[in-house]
């Protein structure tokens, strides 16, 4: 009945939109790029619960490059003390406490911005988890993996240089410690030290130079990084929980990989479910638990910095404390602290080269066998257990007796993770060629 | 315009060989124009790199500082500030001095062998006239102010305590052994102007 007008009424807005889209296309890539990247990017058909974290990822950073564009409006970064008065907490500090008192719906930005740094990590560990469980390093993905390797150091230095902004008690003397090990490295230690504070210490030079680089240097970095990330995955595809290659299985005539289905819609619609729980947990723990028990805000940065009266206790946030725990856990050559910054250092420089330790026969751990196994149950345990260790005083368990010199409880278990930490590594090519693998399908399982 | 040259540039390529398509003077003129491109990309970085380091006010503020130490009485010491630090200056009389020498089986490094003090000051108890320590009160461990406890008894012969983590030093700013701290306290460059004035951070042959 009425068809023939519908199909009239569309075709007029249908018209419309699809005159526009031509013009586009003639002078910009639109259409071809939203196939290429969406519509017609073939995925993987058995993606599980661990693909929600690439798109999480890119989720919490529009969170967090939109909820520091709105801070920046508020915030000063100006070490001096307010009004002028010496012993006044500084102009930062007072301007992260206006936006929290005075300026509307500002606690809530706030809040949204330094649990989304959390999360960034709780996301990107589990995004790289995922990666190393289905080995999606390996050839021919290496690229994508150094790629995401420059966006975790980044985001590394992100928080580090975002943290010293509220001019807090652990910004303070976090940034001193960090600083500080530029210090140990030989020869140049410390005039690196002294270029990198602009000053004989951590003071007003500093704070502007870590605003420089965590507003505008270092997200402009990762937007470069994260772009580079995912050309390299659209141009060789996504891995799969099966460490199957689709491409290998096309459709003869349209050249589609069978196992495969158009990122957009199925892709789209199933992240969508993975951001409704996300901003659930999100919400919670911003409307209920931002400072998640000194966890993700630590409560002596409540307390303006003071470079006189050091914290009894100096600990990173959580994300940073298994490589701060190698740190501590490193004994000093001589006087020297520098093997263990070399150390921390490695720590986390060595997921990069993950790609060509890597010799096993399969790539998912679905093929792999125990023994493998087994090496990465250790390694997520020394992970876990540096990660607490380093949130906690290293004479928190008291010491051993004199047998063994009287030294830390925590600071021995600390040293015994850190050797299957990096032996997790070291000795991958050889206990991966070893491992008893199953025999991998010619498709993927779905 | 553009479109010729690409077409000329294929017709040639196609028609010779690709080795002896190759212009050499051309390739010689491009590395040696991009050799001093980066030169130029070198030399332009400088003013940034540069512009890191600290400032004129920032060095104004962390110049040598004249201390006047008459008023410190035997026994007794006092607080200067250097580069936001500060910088303490014994008064150490003949007893304290004595007992510095009794208890070198206890410290880590009791002859000041790791370079925490500048080289005139190895002697002498780590100082350039052994009444005057001048020393950094910031502890080697993380930095913390220790705190001074000269009263001498049985098992302390007087020194420093911090506060933070229990490390403990002498008179010498030398650190005894189960101190969290790895080093003896720093001895700031410093020389005498006049009986009773100092200047820290300039050694005695001038050098800043």
């Amino acid at each position: 009945m009425t068809n023939k007008s519908v199909t009239e009424k569309k075709s007029v807005l249908a018209g419309a939109i699809e005159n526009t889209v031509n013009w586009v296309d003639e002078r910009f890539p639109l259409t071809s790029n939203v196939k290429a990247h969406l519509t017609e990017y073939y995925a993987p058909k058995n993606f599980n619960f661990w693909y929600f974290f690439g798109s999480l990822a890119m989720l919490v950073l529009v969170i967090q490059i939109v909820t520091g564009i709105f801070l920046t409006m508020h915030y000063k970064p100006d070490a001096s003390p307010l009004d002028g008065i010496l012993g006044n907490p500084s102009v930062a500090f007072a301007s992260v406490e206006y936006i929290m008192r005075d300026v509307p719906w500002g606690y809530v930005i706030r809040y949204m911005h330094s649990t989304g740094a959390s999360m960034f990590f709780v996301v990107i560990y589990l995004h790289m988890f995922r990666g190393i469980i289905y080995s999606s390093y390996r050839n021919p993905r290496e690229l994508i993996w150094l790629f995401g390797m420059g966006i975790f150091l980044a985001l590394m230095g992100e928080a580090f240089f975002g943290y010293l902004l509220p001019w807090g008690q652990m910004s303070y003397w976090g940034a001193q410690v960090i600083t500080s090990l530029f210090g140990t490295v030989p020869l140049i230690g410390p005039d690196l030290m002294e270029w990198l504070r602009g000053d004989y210490l951590v003071g007003d030079a500093t704070l502007n130079r870590f605003f420089a680089f965590h507003v505008i240097a270092l997200p402009l970095v990762l937007l470069g990084l994260v772009t580079a990330h995912l050309i390299a995955l659209h141009e060789v595809g996504s891995n799969n929980p099966d460490g199957v290659e689709i491409k290998k299985t096309k459709d003869k005539k349209t050249g589609i990989p069978l196992d495969g289905i158009p990122f957009h819609p199925y892709y789209t619609v199933k992240d969508m479910v993975g951001v409704v729980v996300f901003l659930i947990v999100f919400s919670a723990i911003i409307f209920f638990a931002p400072e998640v028990g000194g966890y993700f805000l630590e409560a002596n940065n409540f307390v303006p910095a003071n470079p006189l009266v050091t914290p009894s206790h100096i600990a990173p946030t959580w994300y940073f404390t298994p490589y701060y725990s190698i740190l501590r856990a490193v004994p000093p050559i001589g006087v020297s602290q520098f093997p263990g910054v070399v150390a921390m250092g490695l720590s986390v420089v060595v997921f990069a080269f993950l790609p060509w330790l890597d010799r096993g026969a399969v790539k998912s751990i679905r093929y792999r066998g125990t023994l493998y196994k087994k090496w990465l149950f250790a390694f997520v345990v020394s992970f876990l257990v540096l990660g607490y260790l380093g949130t906690v005083p290293a004479d928190k368990f008291g010491q051993f007796g004199a047998w063994l010199g009287k030294a830390d409880i925590a600071t021995v278990v600390a040293r015994i993770f850190t050797v299957v930490y990096f032996a997790f590594f070291l000795l991958m090519p050889w206990y991966t060629k070893r491992d008893k693998t199953l025999p991998v399908p010619e498709r993927v399982t779905g | 315009m553009s479109d010729n040259h690409s077409d000329k540039h294929q017709a040639g390529s196609q028609s010779e060989p690709a080795s002896t398509s190759v212009d050499l003077e051309k390739r010689k003129f491009l590395i040696a124009t991009s050799a001093v491109g980066a030169l130029g990309c070198a030399a332009a970085a400088v003013p940034f790199v540069k512009s890191m380091t600290p400032s004129e006010r920032a060095k104004a503020a962390g110049a040598p500082v004249e201390v006047d130490i008459a008023k410190v009485a035997p026994g007794e010491m006092m607080v200067a500030e250097y580069r936001g630090q500060p910088v303490w200056i014994i008064h150490r009389t003949k007893e304290m001095l004595e007992k510095l020498a009794h208890h070198d089986a206890q410290l880590k490094d009791p002859k000041s062998e790791v370079p925490q003090q500048p080289d005139y000051c190895k002697e002498n108890d780590r100082a350039i006239k052994a009444e005057y320590a001048v020393m950094l009160g910031t502890c080697t461990h993380l930095g913390c102010s220790p705190n001074s406890r000269f009263d001498v008894t049985p098992d302390w012969d007087g020194g420093f305590v911090c506060p933070c983590h229990g490390s403990k030093f002498d008179l010498a700013g030398r650190v005894f052994q189960g101190s969290p701290a790895p080093t003896n306290l720093v001895v700031p460059k410093y020389h005498y102007l006049t009986e009773t004035t100092l200047l820290i951070g300039v050694d005695p042959e001038g050098k800043a």
